[in-house]
């Protein structure tokens, strides 16, 4: 039970990590670090540094939350410990 | 039907509907009130955060200010959307676990002690007086123009409304009229946007819009509205960095933190039945900003280009912008400028007294440009156009029919009156609940817990409204230093107690006080003492945005790191956290067992 449960936050701490990493690179990366140098490709009329900080980064961050929930479902089932 | 009849009655439309809801769906229990039954579905409790959260500085402010910021406008889209998937992910399921209603409710059961609830209640009531600061501005605005009169009879009245909004009380917590207040947002933001993307570009799709040609040409709208502002000195668009990346990396931290840190916001998760559904509540309700925050950009970069092409005729067809006839006459400038220059937000000053309109950068830094300018006769710029009118008066700059008009305001109306009323319901029950009855005056009756609440809003509103007639920053500027406020304080605290189990009551308090203390420091070395004007002290410390270039509006990231840091040494130096409270944390990690959230109220 102790080291299931163990087991159990260790799985989701690597989810949220593995999340937050997508996350960071998105936002911080190119919407912000690197969105200088994605400029100089174009989506549609859209600099892609600028695409990222104004459009890319909020639906990428929809779709990482539906993934975590998901997921979470998942890692619920498998450890028992769904509701 | 003229614009001003118009307008009164889409508006009186939307508040009959929200008022007839309210009554149609009138909470029973205090339990149904706080917490709607608890049986609300994810994509319902989705619509009504996104209603919550769609306040004056979202729908009225931030558009605005994206536009006049460029791409470094960017930070807001980023910041106020990226936080909630930490809410997601690290906060909600566990606080839902946890079952309690409110936020200083976690902190009195996690840090066993009144003083860490103390601390909380003091941190959250810092962030939401300064987040009403904020929204009264954008009160103001929408008052100011709704009625016809000056900004601060607009903010006097909107005061009055508020505080009867929120006696009224209700309103709020009701989760169908937030539904229909979604809808009445979100419509009034987005079909002028359609029309607006629609004339410019020829797509319908505001977000696709963006990415578009500029009508009647080949050239992407984007690339089109560069060489506008770049023509009259202004920053290229698509490049134009806030400070410095720094300060724009940091600022998007602390909004992300501050939102997840936020009280209002977190308290809704605790209305779902279970914790898978807290989770996916999250998802929804950051689909449903989102629908408002993807279409800003074209909102900001579009009334850039329509307020640019409306005084001067010539940048639109690349000729000559300083030739005299480009610049229009005063006199017979657009009737929605003379609306706005009733309020006071939309200024003219002839300097060379040409009876035009020149609108261009004079502090720009390209040389040849200024001489140019000064050759033409131009004396400095003539217009002041203050950022929050913008999306109230997008519609009306893009020649949009009365229609739209009248329901960019009842939009307008609808999002600053909804989170100032809830943000003082929240602050009235901080200060009556968990200060008074439940601290200090624990025989208080529930008379007098009522009437306490009560005058702790009457002073929150009238110190927020008398702040608010001096604002900090634009309304969306004001937020974010609240947002800062919230990220240095409540979020690392409720972070470090599901994350941790050996954190302690001392470790959190201090890390807390240190957080908030010096984030006040910094902003308050910029805005004046609580932000009265006049008692600003960044002089003593060499300068505006002393710290490495950080803007005040951003140093909440900074507070966080230095909470954390604190937080995590006097936890060494203090007794451990007791066997229990380990033991609770370690259950609150895992769903099963949540139960409905416990009534102790």
């Amino acid at each position: 039970m102790e080291k299931s449960r163990e087991n159990y936050w260790k799985t989701v701490l690597g989810l949220v990590r593995n999340i937050l990493i997508v996350w960071f690179v998105v936002s911080y990366g190119c919407g912000i670090i690197f969105a200088g140098a994605l400029d100089s490709i174009k989506l549609g009329g859209y600099p892609l540094g600028f695409w990222f900080a104004q459009q890319g980064a909020i639906y990428i961050f929809v779709a990482l939350i539906f993934f975590y929930s998901n997921r979470m479902a998942k890692i619920d089932e498998e450890y028992d410990v769904a509701e | 039907m003229s614009l001003q009849a118009t307008t009164y009655l889409v508006v009186g439309l939307t508040f009959a509907i929200y008022i007839g809801i309210a009554i149609w769906a009138r909470a029973g229990s205090t339990k149904e009130f706080y917490v709607a039954g608890g049986g609300i579905h994810p994509i319902t409790n989705g619509v009504a955060i996104g209603a919550d959260w769609m306040s004056a500085a979202s729908f009225i402010s931030m558009a605005g200010l994206i536009g006049f910021m460029g791409y470094g406008g960017g930070l807001f889209l980023m910041g106020w959307t990226g936080g909630y998937v930490l809410l997601a992910m690290l906060l909600a399921p566990y606080l839902r676990k946890f079952g309690k209603y409110t936020v200083p409710d976690f902190f009195k059961t996690r840090y066993y002690s009144d003083g860490a609830t103390i601390v909380a209640v003091i941190c959250l009531l810092a962030a939401s007086t300064t987040y009403i600061i904020g929204q009264m501005t954008g009160v103001g605005v929408a008052f100011s123009r709704f009625l016809g009169v000056s900004n601060s009879a607009g903010i006097f009245i909107g005061m009055g409304i508020v505080f009867m909004y929120a006696v009224f009380g209700g309103m709020k917590g009701i989760t169908y009229t937030q539904v229909a207040q979604y809808c009445v947002l979100i419509l009034a933001y987005t079909i002028p946007a359609i029309f607006i993307s629609f004339q410019l570009t020829g797509n319908p799709i505001p977000q696709l819009g963006l990415g578009s040609d500029f009508v009647g040409s080949n050239i992407p709208i984007l690339t089109k509205l560069n060489t506008i502002v770049t023509d009259l000195g202004f920053s290229q668009y698509t490049t134009q960095v806030p400070g410095s990346k720094l300060n724009m990396f940091v600022y998007t931290a602390s909004l992300m933190l501050g939102t997840a840190g936020l009280p209002h916001v977190i308290i809704r998760f605790f209305t779902v039945p279970d914790v898978k559904g807290a989770r996916q509540s999250a998802g929804w309700a950051l689909i449903f900003i989102a629908i408002l925050y993807t279409t800003a950009p074209s909102v900001a970069a579009m009334a850039r280009l329509n307020l640019h092409a409306t005084v001067n005729t010539a940048v639109v067809s690349n000729g000559d912008v300083f030739a005299e006839e480009s610049s229009i006459k005063y006199d017979t400038r657009p009737a929605w400028m003379s609306r706005w220059e009733v309020t006071g937000l939309l200024k003219f000053n002839d300097k060379n007294g040409d009876g035009r309109i020149q609108y261009y950068n004079d502090k720009s830094k390209d040389a040849a440009f200024l001489a140019k300018a000064e050759a033409a006769g131009w004396k400095g710029n003539e217009l002041i156009v203050n950022r929050d009118i913008m999306v109230l008066a997008n519609p009306e700059i893009a020649k949009l029919p009365n229609w739209v008009i009248a329901l960019v305001a009842a939009g307008g109306l609808a999002a600053a009156l909804s989170t100032a009323a809830g943000l003082l319901l929240a602050i009235s029950a901080a200060v009556s609940h968990d200060l008074l009855k439940n601290m200090f005056m624990k025989d208080l009756s529930e008379k007098g817990e009522l009437m306490a609440g009560r005058i702790a809003m009457g002073s929150a509103i009238v110190g927020a409204g008398y702040l608010g007639l001096n604002p900090p920053d634009f309304a969306a500027g004001t937020v974010a230093i609240a947002f800062g406020l919230a990220a240095s304080s409540i979020f690392p605290a409720l972070m470090m107690g599901i994350f941790s189990k050996t954190m302690n009551k001392q470790g959190a308090m201090a890390g807390m006080l240190a957080g908030i203390g010096i984030t006040m420091f910094y902003v308050f070395a910029h805005t004046g003492i609580l932000y009265i004007k006049g008692t600003e002290y960044y002089s003593l410390f060499g300068g505006k945005n002393f710290f490495f270039g950080i803007h005040p509006n951003a140093f909440g990231a900074i507070g966080a790191v230095i909470n954390f840091a604190v937080a995590f040494i006097v936890k060494g130096f203090t007794e451990p956290c007791p066997e229990d409270i380990s033991e609770m944390v370690e259950n609150l990690r895992v769903p099963k067992g949540a139960g409905a959230a416990a009534a102790d109220h």
